[in-house]
C-alpha cells in the first residue's frame, strides 16, 4: 500500500517499500503556470536530501527542484522532458519527475502528510 | 498600499492573478493562461489594462521646442495628432526613461512608464520651467492589440479606421470623450485608448464582448520580447545609451546635426562611430529559457556581456533572449555562449524583432 508524503517545497513522494515516485504538487504546477522546459538528471545519479536535482521553467519563471529525501535515481521521466507542458495536466499522476531508491526511509518521518500539506497551502 | 486602476474590480471578476508591479496591483494573467493570451494578441485581439502608465499633458509656450532640451527625438517636427517614441536622456548619455510623445493642437500628451512616473514628472517640471505639466490621474489607459483590433475598435469608435501607426485623435464613445492612438508595445497593429476612469469598465466590457481576450503583464512581456522592444529597467536604464540599445532610429537627422539634448556628446559620438556594445537578439540552442542576468561569452570564454530579457517565445515555441554584447560580436549569425546554471550553452546572435512587426503604416 503506497503512502504519499509532501514537502514544503511543494513536492510529493509516493513510497512503496524502499522505492518512491516524486513530482511537484498540483498547487505548485498552478502557481508556476504553463511549463515550457524541464531539466532532469540521469538514471544512476545519487543525491542527498536538499540537493538541486532538476529545474522546471514556466513562461514566467524558473523553479529549482530539490531532493526531498536522500537516494538514487532509478528513472527520470523522459517523456515529460520531451513534452514539458504535460506537467500542467497531471502533476500528481502521469507527470511524475523521478522514480528513486530511498537511502534512508527514516527521512520520510520529517515530511508532511496530505493533511499537513493542505494546511500549508491553505 | 498598492494603487488600483479603474479596471481592478473587472480583473478580479475575470479571475486574474494580481501581482504588485511598480506600486500598482496589476493582473499578471487570467485563468486562460499566458500562452492563450499571447496567441490571442498574435491571432485575434487582446485587451491590456495599461492604466498604471503615467499619462501627462504639457502645455505652455511651445512645449515641443522646450521638450527637445530633454530628449533626442524630433518633437517640433511632429504634426498635430502624430506620436513619437523618444527617451529622457541623462547628461552622461544614459536613459532616464522612454516615452511616447503625441503632439496636440494645444500642447503635448506624454505617456511614461509607471515605475518611472515620479522621476519623470520631476525631470519634466524642472526641465520645462515655462510649461505646465498636468498628470492625468482621472483617466484609464486601455490597449487593444492584434490583427482583429482595428475592426473591433472601429465597431465602437469609427474614427479608429482613419488612423495609421503612430497617429492619435480625439473621438467619443457612448457620450465620453476619449483619445485613440494607433500604437502599442506588442509588435501588432492596435490602439491605446485613454478615457475617463468612470467609463473604462464599460468600454473594456464592450471590447471583451466584441472578442478581445483580457491579457496580463505576463503576455505583455512575452509579446514585447518577441517584438524586440526594450523594457525600461531591464534592457535600458541610466547605464545604457540609445545607440547601444538600438534606438538610434528615434533620433532624426536634424537633432543629430544640432545636438542640444542631455548626453548629446556621447550619443552623437556613438551614432557616428558605433557604440562599444550593442543590444542584440539571441536564439539559444535547445529549449531552456535564458533569462535576465545570464552571462554572455565568446565560445573561447571571453566575457561579452549579459542577458537583459529572456524567456520562452510562445509564437516561436523556442527560447529567445535580448542582451548586450561587445560590438565585435553583435553581427547576426555570430555564435556565442550563454552561461546557463554554470554551464556554457551555444546561442546565435539574431536580428530583432524575433517576430515581424505588423503595424498599419
Amino acid at each position: 500500500m503506497p503512502t504519499t508524503y509532501y514537502t514544503d517545497d511543494h513536492e510529493w513522494i509516493e513510497v512503496e517499500d524502499d522505492t518512491a515516485t516524486i513530482g511537484i504538487t498540483k498547487h505548485a504546477a498552478e502557481q508556476l503556470g504553463e511549463v515550457v522546459f524541464i531539466e532532469l538528471q540521469p538514471e544512476g545519479e545519487t543525491f542527498v536530501k536538499g540537493d538541486e536535482i532538476g529545474v522546471v521553467e514556466s513562461v514566467k519563471a524558473a523553479s529549482d527542484i530539490f531532493a526531498p529525501v536522500t537516494g538514487e535515481i532509478l528513472e527520470a521521466n523522459a517523456a515529460l522532458v520531451e513534452t514539458p507542458a504535460e506537467l500542467n495536466e497531471d502533476p500528481e499522476g502521469n507527470s511524475w519527475l523521478y522514480k528513486i531508491k530511498l537511502s534512508d526511509p527514516g527521512e520520510l518521518s520529517e515530511l508532511l502528510d496530505a493533511e499537513g500539506y493542505a494546511a500549508l497551502i491553505g | 498600499m498598492l494603487k488600483k486602476t479603474p479596471l481592478h474590480p473587472l480583473h478580479l471578476e475575470l479571475g486574474a492573478k494580481m501581482v504588485p508591479f511598480a506600486w500598482w496591483e496589476m493582473p499578471v494573467q487570467y485563468p486562460t493562461g499566458i500562452m492563450a493570451e499571447h496567441a490571442a494578441c498574435r491571432e485575434g485581439a487582446a485587451l491590456f489594462d495599461v492604466s498604471h502608465m503615467c499619462q501627462m499633458e504639457i502645455t505652455g509656450d511651445d512645449p515641443a521646442a522646450a521638450l527637445e532640451r530633454l530628449v533626442p527625438g524630433g518633437i517640433t517636427s511632429l504634426a498635430p495628432g502624430q506620436a513619437r517614441y523618444t527617451q529622457l536622456t541623462t547628461g552622461a548619455g544614459g536613459i532616464y526613461d522612454d516615452l511616447i510623445v503625441t503632439r496636440d493642437p494645444g500642447g503635448l500628451y506624454v505617456v511614461a512608464n509607471a515605475s518611472m512616473a515620479d522621476q519623470d514628472v520631476g525631470l519634466l517640471r524642472a526641465g520645462l520651467p515655462d510649461c505646465t505639466l498636468r498628470v492625468i490621474e482621472d483617466h484609464a489607459l486601455i490597449a487593444v492589440q492584434g490583427p482583429a483590433a482595428a475592426a473591433l475598435v472601429a465597431g465602437l469608435v469609427p474614427a479608429a479606421e482613419d488612423l495609421r501607426f503612430m497617429q492619435s485623435a480625439q473621438a467619443a464613445w457612448d457620450g465620453q470623450d476619449l483619445r485613440l492612438s494607433r500604437l502599442g508595445y506588442t509588435g501588432e497593429d492596435g490602439f491605446e485608448i485613454s478615457l475617463p476612469a468612470t467609463a473604462a469598465e464599460a468600454f473594456a466590457r464592450a471590447l471583451i464582448a466584441g472578442g478581445a481576450m483580457p491579457a496580463g503583464l505576463g503576455a505583455r512581456d512575452t509579446l514585447r520580447m518577441e517584438a524586440g522592444l526594450p523594457l525600461y529597467g531591464q534592457d535600458i536604464d541610466q547605464g545604457t545609451s540609445p545607440p547601444e540599445a538600438g534606438l538610434g532610429f528615434s533620433i532624426p537627422k536634424r537633432r543629430r546635426a544640432e545636438g542640444g539634448f542631455p548626453g548629446a556628446a556621447r550619443i552623437l559620438g556613438e551614432l557616428a562611430d558605433g557604440p562599444a556594445r550593442r543590444l542584440v537578439g539571441l536564439r539559444p540552442e535547445g529549449r531552456a529559457p535564458v533569462r535576465a542576468g545570464v552571462e554572455i561569452t565568446a565560445p573561447d570564454g571571453t566575457p561579452l556581456g549579459t542577458v537583459t530579457s529572456g524567456g520562452f517565445a510562445p509564437t516561436l515555441q523556442a527560447p529567445i533572449s535580448m542582451g548586450y554584447v561587445t560590438a565585435s560580436h553583435a553581427a547576426p549569425g555570430t555564435e556565442i555562449h550563454v552561461i546557463l546554471r554554470g554551464k556554457p550553452q551555444p546561442a546565435t546572435v539574431t536580428p530583432l524583432p524575433f517576430v515581424p512587426h505588423r503595424y498599419k503604416r
